[in-house]
C-alpha cells in the first residue's frame, strides 16, 4: 500500500462540500465564513448556523484583487479578497455573516473593503496574549460575537448549546490531533502534503459529525496498514517541520518541493496544520471564558510576544524527531518575517537543528530559486548525518 | 581513476578533472542558449583535450543551475554544497564563500569539516550579480571586462538603486548630469561590492573569507569588499571552478566505502 484509499475520499470532499454547502444554504442554514485559527466556530455553531472556512490558498484570484489592492501585500490576503470579489469562492457565496479579526493590519484594513460585499462583525484581538486585561478585553469580545449572532440570527444562545458545541470542537481537535501524531511515526507513514491536506480540508466541513468519521476511518487504516506504509515510504530522508505561514492546496508549493527533493514534511506546526489542535476548550469553565482562554492562547506571530511558538516547536521537533526546520514566510508578512529572526536563533542555537526561512507568494515564478535553496538544505542535513 | 565536476551556470560552463584529489584539468565554455549542448560539449572537450578516456572516469557530478538537464551526470548536487566543498578543497581554513556569478550571489558558511552550516542568497531578480553589471556596461557602451580599469583612479558614484530596470535609468540621468564614465563604473562595482556584503553580515562573517565565482576575477570588487567587511579576502586562479571542484570532489567521495566521508 502506497497511499491509504481513505485520502482519495478525503480529496473529494472539496467538491462534495461544495454541493453540501449550497444545499445546506437553500435549506436555510445560516453559514458563517471565517478566515482565521482565531475564529471562535463554537459561537457560531451554537447559534445553529455552520462555520466554514474561506477560500485564500489560491494564486488564481490574486490579479482580481490587485485592482484594489497594492500588490505588495501578502497573498493570503490578496487571494482571500479576490475570491471574494471574483465570486470563485463558493463558501463565501454561500455565507451570510463574516467573521472577521484584527489579527494583522494588512488582513484588518482587508476586512475594510471585504465588509462592503456582505455583513461583516469584527473581533477585536488585543495585541498581547499576556495578562488579565487582555483575556477580559477577549472574553469581551466572545459576548460580543454571541450577541451580534443573537441579534442578526434572531436565536438565543444558550449555555448548554456553547457547551455542546464546545464537545464537538473539541472531538474534531482531538481526531484531527491524533492524525498529525501518525507522522511522528519514523519512517512517518503519510506524505506531508497528504497530511495537510486532510488537516486543511476539515474547515470546509459543512457537517462536523462526518468529517470527523472519515478522520477517525484514515487513522484506523494508517493504524492497520502501519508497516505496509512505511515500507512503501522507502528510505526516509530528513524529517522537516514546517511553521511559519498557513498552506493549504494551492499554496502548498514548498510542501511540493521539500518531498520531491527527498524530504518529508513530518509535522507541520503552523495554523492549518497543528497549532490550533494542541490546545483544547477547557469543558469544566464557563463557556466564553473557556473560549476566550483557549483562543488567547494560540501562539501566532501578530502577538507580541510569540514565545508560546518557540515552545510548541520545541515540543514537536522532538516528538517528530524531526532533522531540520523551514520557517515559511509569505512576502509582505511582517510579523512572520520579523519573527523568523527569533525562531532562526531558536532553532540553531536552543534546539541545534538546521534552519531555513524561505519567503515567497503563491506564484510559481520563483520555483527554480527555491528548489535550489531547499535541495541546498536537504543536502546540508544529510552530510551532517 | 577520474571525476568530474561540470558546473553549469547562467553565463558559463565550467568543467574540472580531478585525480586523488587534485585538479588535472580545467575547461569553461559560455552556457549560450543550451545548458544541455554545452554541459555535454564541456564534458567531451575537457575530456579530450587531456586524453582521458570516458570509460576511465568513474563519477561525473553537474552543479549549476543547469545541473539538471546534464543527462550524463551520475549525481546532481546543489552549487551551494558544491561551493563550499570546493572553497574547503582549496583552502581548508576557508569559513565563507562569497560567490557572485552570472545570475546570482551567495554567501555560504562552513562548518569545520567545510560542511554548508547556513547559507544566503538573492532574490529570483539579478540585483548584484554579473548580469546587472552586463546591463550597465552596455548602457555606458563598454564591456564588463573594461569597468575595472576604468573605474581604477574614479570616485565612485553614490548609485541608490540595486534593481536592475531602476538602475539603468538611474545611470541614464547621471550620464546625462555630466558623470564621468569611469565614476559610473566605480559606482556600480561598488554598489555590487555593498551587496554581498550585506548579505554576508545576515549570515555572519566568519574568516577566512573566500570569493569565488565569475566576479572574483575583478579585483575591484575584492579590494572593495575587503574594506567594508574589514578582513581579508582570499581568492584563487581557480577561483571560477570552485563549484566544479566541488562538485569532482564529491564524485570521489561517493566512491569511497560508504561512511568514510562522514
Amino acid at each position: 500500500m502506497n497511499r491509504p484509499a481513505m485520502m482519495e475520499k478525503i480529496e473529494e470532499l472539496r467538491g462534495i462540500n461544495s454541493v453540501k454547502i449550497k444545499e445546506a444554504s437553500e435549506a436555510g442554514r445560516k453559514i458563517v465564513g471565517m478566515y482565521c485559527v482565531f475564529s471562535p466556530q463554537e459561537i457560531a455553531l451554537a447559534a445553529g448556523a455552520i462555520p466554514v472556512s474561506l477560500c485564500g490558498t489560491s494564486n488564481d484570484p490574486v490579479e482580481a484583487a490587485e485592482k484594489e489592492l497594492p500588490r505588495n501585500l501578502c497573498p493570503l490576503i490578496k487571494s482571500s479578497y479576490g475570491f471574494a470579489i471574483t465570486d470563485k469562492c463558493p463558501y463565501f457565496y454561500f455565507s451570510d455573516i463574516l467573521l472577521a479579526e484584527t489579527t494583522c493590519d494588512g488582513k484588518k484594513k482587508m476586512y475594510e473593503l471585504m465588509g462592503k460585499l456582505k455583513p461583516m462583525h469584527l473581533m477585536n484581538l488585543p495585541q498581547t496574549a499576556d495578562g488579565e486585561e487582555n483575556l477580559a478585553l477577549w472574553k469581551n469580545e466572545m459576548v460580543r460575537f454571541k450577541s451580534y449572532l443573537e441579534d442578526t440570527l434572531k436565536v438565543d444562545i444558550t449555555e448548554d448549546k456553547l457547551k455542546e458545541a464546545i464537545k464537538l470542537v473539541n472531538r474534531e481537535r482531538e481526531a484531527m490531533k491524533r492524525l498529525h501524531q501518525l507522522n511522528a511515526h519514523k519512517p512517518a507513514p503519510l506524505t506531508g502534503m497528504d497530511m495537510m491536506k486532510a488537516q486543511w480540508i476539515k474547515g470546509f466541513n459543512v457537517d462536523k459529525e462526518d468529517g470527523i468519521e472519515m478522520v477517525e476511518q484514515l487513522i484506523r487504516e494508517v493504524e492497520e496498514n502501519m508497516d505496509a506504509l512505511k515500507t512503501a515510504m522507502g528510505q526516509e530522508g530528513p524529517r522537516i517541520l514546517l511553521t511559519g505561514v498557513p498552506v493549504g492546496i494551492g499554496s502548498d508549493k514548498v510542501i511540493r518541493l521539500i518531498e520531491e527533493g527527498g524530504g518529508r514534511v513530518v509535522a507541520l506546526e503552523n495554523c492549518t496544520g497543528y497549532k490550533g489542535l494542541d490546545v483544547l476548550v477547557d469543558e469544566t469553565k464557563e463557556p466564553l471564558q473557556a473560549l476566550a482562554e483557549k483562543y488567547l492562547s494560540t501562539p501566532c506571530s501578530c502577538m507580541y510576544d510569540n514565545q508560546g511558538r518557540l515552545d510548541l516547536i520545541a515540543r514537536m521537533a522532538a516528538e517528530y524527531q524531526v532533522d531540520g526546520v523551514l520557517d515559511l514566510t509569505w512576502q509582505a508578512c511582517h510579523t512572520y518575517n520579523i519573527e523568523s529572526f527569533f525562531v532562526r536563533d531558536f532553532v540553531r542555537e536552543e534546539l541545534g537543528l538546521p534552519f531555513i526561512q524561505i519567503e515567497t507568494d503563491y506564484s510559481e515564478s520563483d520555483a527554480g530559486q527555491l528548489k535550489l535553496r531547499i535541495d541546498a538544505f536537504l543536502e546540508t542535513i544529510d552530510t551532517k548525518a | 581513476m577520474y571525476a568530474v565536476g561540470i558546473d553549469i551556470g547562467s553565463t558559463v560552463t565550467k568543467g574540472v578533472l580531478m585525480t586523488d584529489g587534485i585538479v588535472t584539468g580545467t575547461h569553461r565554455l559560455p552556457t549560450g542558449w543550451s545548458p544541455r549542448e554545452t554541459g555535454r560539449r564541456v564534458l567531451a572537450d575537457l575530456l579530450a583535450r587531456h586524453q582521458v578516456c570516458p570509460g576511465e572516469v568513474q563519477q561525473i557530478v553537474a552543479t549549476g543551475y543547469g545541473r539538471q538537464t546534464m543527462e550524463e551526470a551520475h549525481r546532481k548536487i546543489t552549487e551551494i554544497t558544491c561551493h563550499a566543498r570546493g572553497a574547503y578543497h582549496i583552502n581548508a581554513a576557508v569559513r565563507t564563500v562569497l560567490d557572485i556569478g552570472g545570475q546570482d550571489s551567495k554567501v555560504v558558511r562552513l562548518g569545520d569539516r567545510g560542511q554548508v552550516v547556513d547559507f544566503i542568497m538573492n532574490d529570483k531578480c539579478a540585483a548584484g550579480t554579473g548580469r546587472f553589471l552586463q546591463v550597465m556596461a552596455t548602457q555606458m557602451e563598454v564591456d564588463v571586462s573594461q569597468l575595472e580599469e576604468l573605474a581604477a583612479e574614479a570616485k565612485p558614484v553614490q548609485l541608490n538603486n540595486m534593481c536592475t530596470v531602476f538602475a539603468e535609468s538611474e545611470v541614464v540621468g547621471l550620464l546625462a548630469s555630466g558623470a564621468s564614465k569611469a565614476s559610473i563604473a566605480a559606482g556600480l562595482l561598488t554598489s555590487v561590492a555593498s551587496k554581498i556584503c550585506t548579505q554576508a553580515q545576515r549570515v555572519g562573517v566568519v574568516e577566512d573569507v573566500f570569493f569565488s565565482g565569475g566576479l572574483a576575477e575583478i579585483g575591484y570588487l575584492k579590494k572593495v569588499i575587503q574594506e567594508k567587511l574589514g578582513v581579508p579576502v582570499h581568492q584563487s586562479h581557480l577561483a571560477q571552478y570552485t563549484g566544479a571542484i566541488g562538485a569532482a570532489l564529491s564524485g570521489m567521495a561517493s566512491l569511497e566505502p560508504a561512511g568514510k566521508e562522514q
